[in-house]
């Protein structure tokens, strides 16, 4: 029987909704290993993993390494600080050493887009993309699904706008792919100079005015300013972006209806989201975090061979 | 050509049900400290049986658990088809109780040992009982149970269904001979 997502997790683009309504109903029973007294199962026991990661994280790194050593993986590390990379290694030199180290997994972040199915492509372990370039960041996509369900029982019909930096982030286009894949409606709002265009073809309404967001949505997205990309002056000043374009907690005072705020951290406060709105009662950022532990360990789970079909299981096999 | 045969109908089924709660009763001298653990899927249903059964004898509420073994299964690395993975909700203290696993049917064992590695990580109980409502032999590992609904001589080919009302729409048990 083949694993049900494949060998690997390149991105929400590659899968259907019926692929990612598994991943997420997998996640659900994984909620519940971490509130256990001790916090593992021995599912993926014997199964090494290596987290490359060739950019700074944090938040990511430490999910994937909770979900992994939650699942009882071997894991290793490696940061590309002080590693042979730094002395120029290629990253295909560098996974086949890893592989013929007899790896099973490796979770990959990378500053290229397409790095994750590039090296898909080249080597045997399940490869897993923990964000590459601006391309994707699939599991941060899929809990952020996992929580609009939780809030809201479904994804469908729902009224999504992911607001600020789309330009630039691997997020909002994992969000894309999967908010429309499992039938909801998207909006993107940002400044011109921070929508890459023809976002339309991906069947979302382009907002210029975070008014209209607000007006529009059951749940904002908003998006980290960049600031590390930002060399290219594509705003006029961090101050001037939050005063256009800044979620606050006045403009959510005139929202028609309530509305729930997400934000894939880190968070620059007071520039695209103020402190009284990410810790606000309608705020589901810790949330969001909680539920990215539970989202790779159904991911790491289901590609290690984990099928989703009970009925095919013999009965007699007690 | 598999032959199916009915070997327990709802009557019989309920009378074995009655039997097993008074063996609860009789082997624990009462219901105190009783925690019942029913294993996804058609244990939950039937622990829910017994813990009404014992409620009715005993006057008073039995805590009851639901466990999961799918993510401590030992054939995991070997084969490709694995069920979902289903609810695990545990009473908050399984320490110094007496655990009632409760499973529709006893075959190889493995799922057992897989229920006795998890309730560990769970905590330490005074005592573990296994109570199945079937007992189809062929073991492959040294457990038993110690309450049977019924004993079916069964060999690999066979297959023993156990159907629940709640699941299934009836309740019963049927051995499909070359299955």
């Amino acid at each position: 029987m083949t694993a049900p997502l494949g060998k690997d997790l390149v991105g929400l683009e590659d899968l259907s909704a019926q692929q990612i309504q598994l991943i997420l109903d997998t996640a659900e029973p994984f909620k519940e290993v971490s509130e256990r007294p001790i916090k593992k199962v021995p599912a993926l026991r014997g199964k090494t993993i290596v987290n490359l990661f060739f950019e700074a994280s944090t938040r990511t790194r430490i999910s994937f390494e909770f979900a992994e050593k939650r699942l009882s993986a071997d894991t290793v590390n490696v940061a590309i600080q002080g590693s042979s990379v730094s002395k120029g290694e290629t990253l295909v030199d560098t996974a086949r050493n890893l592989e013929a180290m007899r790896i099973d997994m490796v979770v990959i972040r990378h500053h290229a887009s397409g790095a994750a199915r590039f090296l898909g492509e080249r080597i045997r372990s399940n490869v897993i993309n923990a964000g590459d370039g601006k391309h994707e960041h699939p599991t941060q996509g899929l809990l952020d699904l996992l929580t609009l369900r939780d809030k809201f029982t479904t994804i469908a019909g729902l009224k999504v706008a992911i607001c600020g930096d789309v330009l630039h982030s691997r997020v909002a286009r994992s969000c894309i792919w999967g908010l429309t894949k499992l039938g909801a409606e998207v909006a993107v709002c940002g400044p011109p100079t921070l929508l890459p265009r023809g976002l339309e073809t991906l069947g979302v309404t382009v907002m210029h005015h975070i008014e209209d967001a607000i007006d529009w949505a059951d749940a904002l997205n908003v998006l980290r300013l960049q600031l590390e990309r930002m060399e290219g002056g594509f705003v006029p000043s961090l101050r001037e972006y939050n005063r256009i374009f800044g979620v606050t907690r006045e403009r959510l005072g005139r929202a028609p209806r309530e509305l729930v705020i997400m934000h894939p951290g880190p968070m620059n406060r007071g520039v695209e989201i103020d402190s009284d709105v990410a810790d606000g009662p309608h705020s589901l950022i810790l949330p969001q975090v909680t539920n990215g532990v539970a989202v790779r360990m159904a991911v790491l789970y289901l590609l290690a061979g984990g099928s989703p079909d009970w009925r095919n299981q013999p009965a007699d096999d007690r | 050509m598999p032959t199916t045969s009915r070997m327990l109908d709802e009557r019989s089924m309920s009378r074995a049900l009655s039997r097993m709660a008074s063996e609860i009763i009789e082997r624990c001298q009462g219901t105190e400290g009783v925690v019942l653990v029913g294993i996804q899927r058609r244990g939950v249903e039937l622990a829910q049986r017994l813990a009404d059964l014992l409620q009715r004898h005993e006057g008073r509420p039995v805590p009851l658990g639901k466990l999961d073994i799918t993510l401590y299964r030992d054939d995991l690395q070997s084969i490709g088809a694995r069920p979902v993975v289903g609810e695990t909700s545990l009473p908050r203290q399984l320490d110094g109780q007496i655990v009632v696993i409760v499973d529709d049917v006893l075959y190889t064992g493995r799922t057992i040992r897989a229920a006795l590695d998890e309730l560990a990580d769970f905590g330490r109980p005074r005592r573990i009982l296994l109570c199945v409502l079937v007992d189809r032999g062929g073991r492959e590992l040294p457990i038993q149970a110690d309450i049977v609904g019924t004993t079916i001589t069964t060999t690999a080919d066979d297959r023993v269904d156990v159907l629940v009302k709640e699941r299934d729409g009836e309740d019963a048990v049927n051995l499909v001979r070359g299955a």
